[in-house]
């Protein structure tokens, strides 16, 4: 099975952010990382691959530090990269981006996109959904299992509330991968360096523009959220701490 | 219908998701600022009593969208019905509960009409006279203001929790059902569902726990679960977890709590090294009180925390759970 896997660089879980000045964007020097979820969908692609050969394919969008994800992407296994390479992919929205990954694989026949489910920076839950619509593919969210059967594919999708589902879908298809469908290897040394020598292949900002569209949302701006609680900040020692605590819990939470 | 805003409400298995009143409320909301009117309209096989339930409320129209082919959910089929619907109607603006169904086809639904979804929104103003919706970005560190840059039909989703379904308001007298009969071509739906189902039945309903001790990442190994077991015990409460946790084995699946998990309200809520996703607040954010003790001062969960502690979790913990020992046996 030939798999692409979209993988995104977001800002690391705990960095600390800040606003830009003009008040649209964060500011970029933060310290980035592979979105949680796009780590599983590349793990659940080279399970596959291992399981019924084939290429695993990882591509991603933005400036030149977000190539560091294909890198990563390469070491664990994957056999080559496309990046889409520009600043301006940062600022598209998910239809958009969806039109960019469609136009960048145009000559490529993949069985399988993997996404993960939503990323941790604006957290759309689309793009992949809009690949599959625009590429006339049937797609699943939030899968949890993926078996090959005869004439295609058996997922897994969670519901909500401990619920599940399985569907069977034909190939081609798109799914949207759940953090937890299995467990993340970790790149050996031997990974990182045979990674080096692995295909990557760029595209610019200009081969794809012909395909895109004016954003159809705006982000009007950005801005630290009101809080809709008033939060008591208690401080001191973790003794002091522990004291005041056990205070709120007998006489104002009264748990105790 | 060009000023109108139709609401998708969302039934499973014969049942309305309640989540739709919310949804409902939202949109009753914008009329009011707008001077819009508010139709509703549920898809699916069988479904004239759910029509009729969401009927009771303030709404111009409900339109119950029928086929046999929407009997179990997939997304090919609902598309095409809607579509072919939403072509016909025109509504201005389509309103949907950000539910895992409707993630699943609604991104689906707008690109097929060359459209945009706003997703997971938590509120709308008015700014002159455009419609802006706020929702959260950077796993809610942010939020942001996002209008629309294209023509209607507009679509949003709106996160759980966002509006109050209590707050939905009945008509005088219920609203008008009209039946659409559906036209999905044969070929159309691609996928074949089958019947949903739960794994190994849940050990621990946590739904009904008065306190819950839940912990995060910041709780970095499996073995410091255990600190926090101890405060639970302490406390008399049970342990729970966001997410991560339980995907990565230290707690079972059952006691995660957040969209993908259990939705609870207990008495206190004690967030231990939560730092507050969205995915993780929707499940908690109706707790009577919540405690939350992060490093990080500027971790989400301060938003929603009665009370908070910015320190050392490996400090503060242990020290709680011999401070309330030493209280309850005082006591």
């Amino acid at each position: 099975m030939k798999i692409l896997v979209c993988m995104k660089q977001v800002p690391q879980k705990d960095a600390p952010l800040k606003l830009n000045e003009s008040g649209t964007w964060i500011r970029e020097d933060v310290s980035y990382e592979v979105n949680e979820p796009d780590a599983y969908a590349l793990e659940e692609a080279l399970r596959q691959k291992e399981k019924h050969t084939g290429e695993v394919v990882v591509i991603t969008a933005g400036p030149a530090r977000s190539q560091q994800v294909l890198r990563e992407g390469l070491a664990k296994g994957a056999d080559r990269a496309i990046h889409l390479e520009d600043n301006g992919f940062v600022g598209l929205d998910a239809f958009n981006m969806a039109k960019a990954f469609v136009a960048a694989i145009k000559d490529e026949k993949f069985d399988l996109i993997f996404t993960g489910l939503q990323s941790d920076d604006y957290g759309y839950a689309q793009t992949g959904v809009i690949m599959a619509e625009l590429m006339g593919w049937p797609h699943a969210t939030i899968i949890m299992e993926i078996q090959k059967t005869e004439s295609g594919i058996r997922v897994k999708r969670e519901l909500e509330d401990g619920w599940f589902q399985h569907v069977e879908m034909p190939l081609p298809a798109l799914l949207t991968i759940q953090s937890g469908i299995n467990k993340l290897r970790y790149a050996t040394l031997l990974g990182i360096k045979q990674a080096k020598n692995k295909p990557l292949r760029k595209v610019t900002m200009d081969e794809v523009k012909s395909a895109l569209g004016e954003n159809l949302q705006k982000i009007e701006k950005l801005y630290v959220p009101q809080k809709t609680k008033k939060t008591e900040m208690l401080d001191g020692t973790p003794g002091e701490v522990a004291k005041k605590l056990v205070d709120k819990l007998r006489n104002e939470i009264r748990v105790m | 219908m060009a000023d109108t805003i139709l609401v998708i409400a969302e039934q499973r298995e014969g049942k309305l998701n309640r989540v739709s009143l919310e949804t409902i409320a939202a949109a009753q909301a914008i009329a009011a600022e707008t001077g819009t009117t508010v139709e509703a309209a549920v898809f699916g096989s069988g479904i004239a009593g759910i029509a009729q339930e969401v009927a009771g409320k303030k709404l111009a129209r409900v339109y119950a969208i029928e086929s046999p082919k929407l009997a179990k959910y997939e997304p090919d089929g609902v598309v095409a019905a809607l579509k072919a619907f939403i072509q016909q109607k025109k509504p201005s603006l389509v309103l949907m509960p950000h539910t895992y169904q409707v993630r699943d086809f609604a991104p689906q639904l707008a690109t097929a009409l060359e459209r945009t979804l706003i997703s997971d929104a938590t509120g709308f103003h008015k700014d002159g006279g455009k419609l802006v919706f706020t929702r959260q970005m950077f796993q809610g560190k942010f939020a942001a203001d996002v209008s629309f840059a294209c023509p209607a039909p507009h679509f949003v989703t709106f996160q759980a929790g966002s509006f109050r379904g209590d707050k939905a308001e009945a008509g005088a007298s219920p609203a008008a059902v009209e039946t659409v009969n559906a036209q999905i071509t044969d070929g159309v739906v691609r996928n074949q569902p089958e019947d949903p189902f739960k794994e190994a039945k849940q050990a621990v309903d946590l739904t009904q726990a008065e306190i819950i001790v839940s912990v995060g990442r910041g709780i970095k190994e499996q073995k410091n679960i255990e600190l926090a077991k101890a405060l639970a015990d302490a406390l008399g409460g049970e342990i729970a977890a966001s997410r991560p946790i339980c995907d990565s084995g230290w707690l079972p699946m059952d006691r995660q709590i957040g969209s993908s998990g259990q939705t609870v309200s207990p008495k206190l809520y004690l967030a231990v090294g939560i730092s507050g996703a969205i995915q993780h607040i929707v499940g908690m954010k109706g707790a009577r009180s919540i405690i939350a003790i992060n490093k990080d001062a500027e971790a989400p969960i301060f938003e929603i925390a009665d009370f908070g502690v910015v320190g050392n979790l490996f400090d503060i913990v242990p020290a709680l759970t011999e401070e309330v020992k030493k209280a309850k046996a005082g006591s």
